[in-house]
C-alpha cells in the first residue's frame, strides 16, 4: 500500500459571510475577495505541508489544477509542482491532473511535465483530465469537443514522449509540423500516467486497455462508487484478457485524524463541511455545460440536481463513506476494512481540506502518518504473504 | 392558419426534418425560417401565421429537434453550407430567409458566402457579431426558469410558459438542441470574430428587427449589426425582449410582410 499527501491548497482566507450570495466559490466569486498577502501566506503554508509530507514518511505528495476559484489556488498545477520538485528527494510528486483539453497547445504540457520528470529525475507522475465544467466556462473551450481534445492531446503527448523525432501531428484540434521534444521525459518510456475520475464506464474502459494500463483513481465518491467503479476497472481487465494488478488502482479520500472519535468529528466539522457545501458547491450549469458529458447521462441529471448541488453534513458524508473521520484507530479499522475489500495499492488522503487550519492540520498529519500509515503498511504486506 | 406538414429529407447527408405549408406555385414567395438556439418548437405557431401568404419552410438545424447530429457539424460554417445545400436540393429561389437569434447568424453566414437563391432577408434578435457597447447575456449560465424570465419581457407570459411542462419528448430534445447550440456557439460565444469583414457582400434588402429589451443580445447589438450591413432598416418592437416570434407575434410579422410587400412595390422583384 502507497501513501500520497494531496492537496487542494483552498483560498481558506475567503470571506465566508461576504460572499454566501454567490452560491458558488468558482467564476462567480469577485477576485476583489482575493487578498494577495494572505494568498501569499497560504502558498507558503501549503506547499510547506506538502514537503513535510516526505519527513512524515508519505511515499507521494499530490498536486491539481483548478481556474476562477477559491476551491484551490493551483490554476496552473505545473508550478507548485515545480515549486516543490527542488525541495522533496524521494517522494514521487503526482500532478492530478493537468487538464489536457483546457490547453490550445497540448504540447507545451508534454514539455514541462518532461522537464519536472527531469529536475526530480523521475520522480513525476503525470495525471491527465478533462477539467471540470466551470472551467470550461472559464477558458472558453467548448465542452462538446472536450473527449476529442483529450483523447488528441493524450496521443500528441504520448507521441512526443515516446517516438524519437523529428515526427509530426495531425489531428482535428491540434496540428505539428515539427514534433520533437527536448528535453525528453527522465522515466522510460515516460512518467507513470494516472486518471482521476469520478466514475465513467467511458473513461474506465479507455484507462484500462491493455495498451494504457493507467491507474484509475476514484476521487471524492461515497465508498459504493469507490467499490464499484474500482470493481469495473478489474472486470475491464479480465474482459481484456490479464489480471488488474492492485498497483493499478486508487482511490481519493478526505481524512481527519484527532485524539478521539468525538475530538476529531467536533473539530472537522465546521471546516469539512465549508469545503463541500462552499468550496465545492456550484450550480449544474456550471458543472455540466453542455457536451461536457454525454446526452444520455444529462437526461437525468434534473431528477438528480438537489442531490448534486444541495448542502451535506460532516456526519452524512461520513455515513456515505465520502470523509474518514475519527481517532486514529477507527480511522486505521475503516481504511483496512475498505483496502481488504478493494485492494486499491494507492491511497491518496487530503489531510487540508476548505478552512482546516495549519494547526489542525499539522496535528491531523502526524497523527495518521505515525498512527495510521504504519500499521496499515504493515497489514498489505501481511496480507500479501498469507 | 393553414397548418405545416412535416418530412424528412436528406441534404449532405443528414436525414433533416422539415415543416412545410402555405401556398405553393410560382406566384408564392418562398420563406424559409431558420430557428434559434431553442429549436423549433417556439416557432411554429407563428410559422403557421406566416404560411397564410409564404410557402413557409421551417427545418430543424443539424443536431437539432428531430434532425441528425451529422458527424461534419462542428461550426456555425458548416450550418451555412448546409443550407446551401437545402435550398439547392429544394430547387428553392427568390427565397426570404428570416432567422431568429442563431438562426439569424447562421442567415448572416449564408447570406456572405451567396446570395443566389435568396431575396431578402429577415433578422430577429441575431446573433454573430460581438459588440464592444454590450454585454451579452449568457444564456449557458442561466438556469431553465431564468431563462424564460429574461428573454420574455411580459412576465404574464413568462408565467404562463413556466407553467407548461414539457414532456419527455419535449425535454429530450430541449438537451439536444442545448448541445448542438454549445457546439455551434460556445465559443467565440455567439459570434465569428471574422464575420463583419464580409458582411458588405450581402446584397439583397435586409430587415432587422430586435426587441427593445432583448436581455440575451440588448439593444446596442442591433444597431452594430445595422451599421455593418449597407442599406439595411431596423425596427424596434416595444415591449419586447429576444422572442419576437414569442412576445409579439402579430407585430413581427406585420413587419416582415410589410417588409417584403415594399421589396414588390419598389420593383424589386423580379
Amino acid at each position: 500500500m502507497k501513501f500520497t499527501l494531496f492537496h487542494l491548497m483552498p483560498y481558506a482566507d475567503l470571506d465566508l459571510e461576504a460572499t454566501k450570495d454567490y452560491g458558488t466559490s468558482w467564476l462567480h466569486t469577485p477576485n476583489t475577495f482575493y487578498d494577495p498577502e494572505k494568498g501569499a501566506a497560504l502558498y507558503d503554508r501549503y506547499l510547506g505541508e506538502l514537503e513535510r509530507g516526505e519527513a512524515l514518511g508519505f511515499d507521494g505528495i499530490a498536486v491539481n489544477e483548478h481556474h476562477s476559484t477559491a476551491y484551490g489556488m493551483m490554476p496552473s498545477p505545473i508550478v507548485t509542482a515545480s515549486a516543490l520538485a527542488r525541495r522533496t528527494k524521494t517522494v514521487t510528486i503526482a500532478i492530478l491532473g493537468s487538464a489536457l483539453p483546457l490547453r490550445n497547445h497540448p504540447l507545451t504540457l508534454a514539455e514541462e511535465h518532461a522537464m519536472i520528470d527531469t529536475i526530480t529525475r523521475g520522480r513525476l507522475i503525470t495525471g491527465m483530465v478533462r477539467g471540470i465544467g466551470a472551467e470550461y466556462h472559464v477558458w472558453g473551450v467548448n465542452p462538446a469537443f472536450s473527449h476529442e481534445r483529450f483523447h488528441e492531446a493524450h496521443d500528441l503527448i504520448i507521441q512526443a514522449w515516446t517516438e524519437p523525432g523529428i515526427t509530426r501531428f495531425h489531428g482535428k484540434h491540434y496540428n505539428h509540423e515539427y514534433v520533437n521534444l527536448w528535453p525528453k521525459p527522465y522515466q522510460k518510456p515516460h512518467p507513470p500516467i494516472w486518471i482521476p475520475s469520478q466514475g465513467s464506464r467511458e473513461t474506465i474502459e479507455w484507462a484500462a486497455h491493455p495498451k494504457r494500463k493507467y491507474v484509475y483513481l476514484q476521487t471524492f465518491s461515497p465508498i459504493k462508487s469507490v467499490a464499484k467503479y474500482l470493481k469495473m476497472y478489474r472486470d475491464q481487465c479480465a474482459h481484456h484478457g490479464y489480471t488488474c494488478k492492485d498497483e493499478q488502482l486508487g482511490w481519493a479520500v478526505p481524512i481527519y485524524v484527532a485524539e478521539s472519535d468525538e475530538i476529531a468529528r467536533k473539530e472537522a466539522k465546521a471546516h469539512y463541511e465549508n469545503f463541500c457545501n462552499r468550496f465545492l458547491k456550484m450550480p449544474i450549469e456550471m458543472l455540466l455545460p453542455p457536451g461536457y458529458s454525454s446526452i444520455e447521462s444529462m437526461k437525468g441529471v434534473a431528477a438528480t440536481k438537489a442531490q448534486l448541488t444541495g448542502d451535506v453534513t460532516l456526519e452524512l458524508c461520513m455515513d456515505l463513506g465520502m470523509m474518514i473521520c475519527g481517532s486514529a484507530e477507527t480511522v486505521r479499522q475503516k481504511l483496512e476494512h475498505y483496502w481488504k475489500e478493494m485492494r486499491f495499492e494507492h491511497l491518496l488522503s487530503m489531510l487540508q481540506f476548505g478552512t482546516l487550519p495549519a494547526d489542525l492540520t499539522a496535528k491531523s498529519m502526524n497523527l495518521f502518518a505515525r498512527e495510521v500509515m504504519p500499521k496499515l503498511r504493515r497489514a498489505a504486506v501481511t496480507a500479501a504473504a498469507a | 392558419m393553414p397548418a405545416l406538414t412535416k418530412s424528412v429529407i436528406e441534404v449532405s447527408g443528414c436525414k433533416t426534418t422539415l415543416r412545410r405549408g402555405g401556398p405553393r406555385g410560382d406566384s408564392a414567395p418562398t420563406l424559409l425560417y431558420l430557428h434559434g438556439a431553442g429549436g423549433s418548437g417556439n416557432v411554429v405557431g407563428f410559422a403557421e401565421s406566416l404560411a397564410e401568404r409564404f410557402d413557409v419552410i421551417l427545418p430543424d438545424h443539424p443536431g437539432f429537434g428531430e434532425s441528425d447530429l451529422p458527424g461534419w457539424l462542428d461550426t456555425i460554417h458548416d450550418a451555412a453550407y448546409f443550407y446551401l445545400d437545402l435550398m439547392t436540393a429544394l430547387n428553392l429561389r427568390e427565397v426570404h430567409l428570416v432567422g431568429s437569434s442563431l438562426g439569424g447568424w447562421i442567415a448572416l453566414e449564408i447570406a456572405v458566402r451567396s446570395t443566389s437563391r435568396i431575396k431578402s432577408l429577415v433578422l430577429s434578435g441575431a446573433a454573430g457579431l460581438n459588440c464592444a457597447e454590450a454585454r451579452r447575456g449568457d444564456i449557458f449560465m442561466w438556469e431553465p426558469e431564468q431563462r424564460i424570465r429574461n428573454m420574455i419581457v411580459d412576465k404574464g407570459l413568462a408565467e404562463k410558459i413556466l407553467g407548461m411542462k414539457p414532456s419527455d419528448e419535449q425535454a429530450a430534445i430541449a438537451v439536444k438542441n442545448e448541445f448542438a447550440t454549445a457546439r455551434l456557439a460556445w465559443e467565440p460565444r455567439f459570434f465569428d470574430p471574422h464575420l463583419h469583414k464580409w458582411l458588405h457582400r450581402i446584397d439583397v434588402p435586409v430587415q432587422i428587427v430586435w426587441g427593445d429589451t432583448d436581455n440575451v443580445f440588448p439593444l446596442p447589438f442591433a444597431h452594430h449589426l445595422q451599421r455593418h450591413i449597407p442599406g439595411a432598416a431596423l425596427s424596434i418592437i416595444a415591449r419586447c425582449g429576444h422572442l419576437p416570434h414569442v412576445e409579439q407575434p402579430e407585430r413581427f410579422k406585420q413587419i416582415i410582410e410589410g417588409f417584403v410587400d415594399g421589396l414588390m412595390g419598389k420593383g424589386v422583384a423580379a
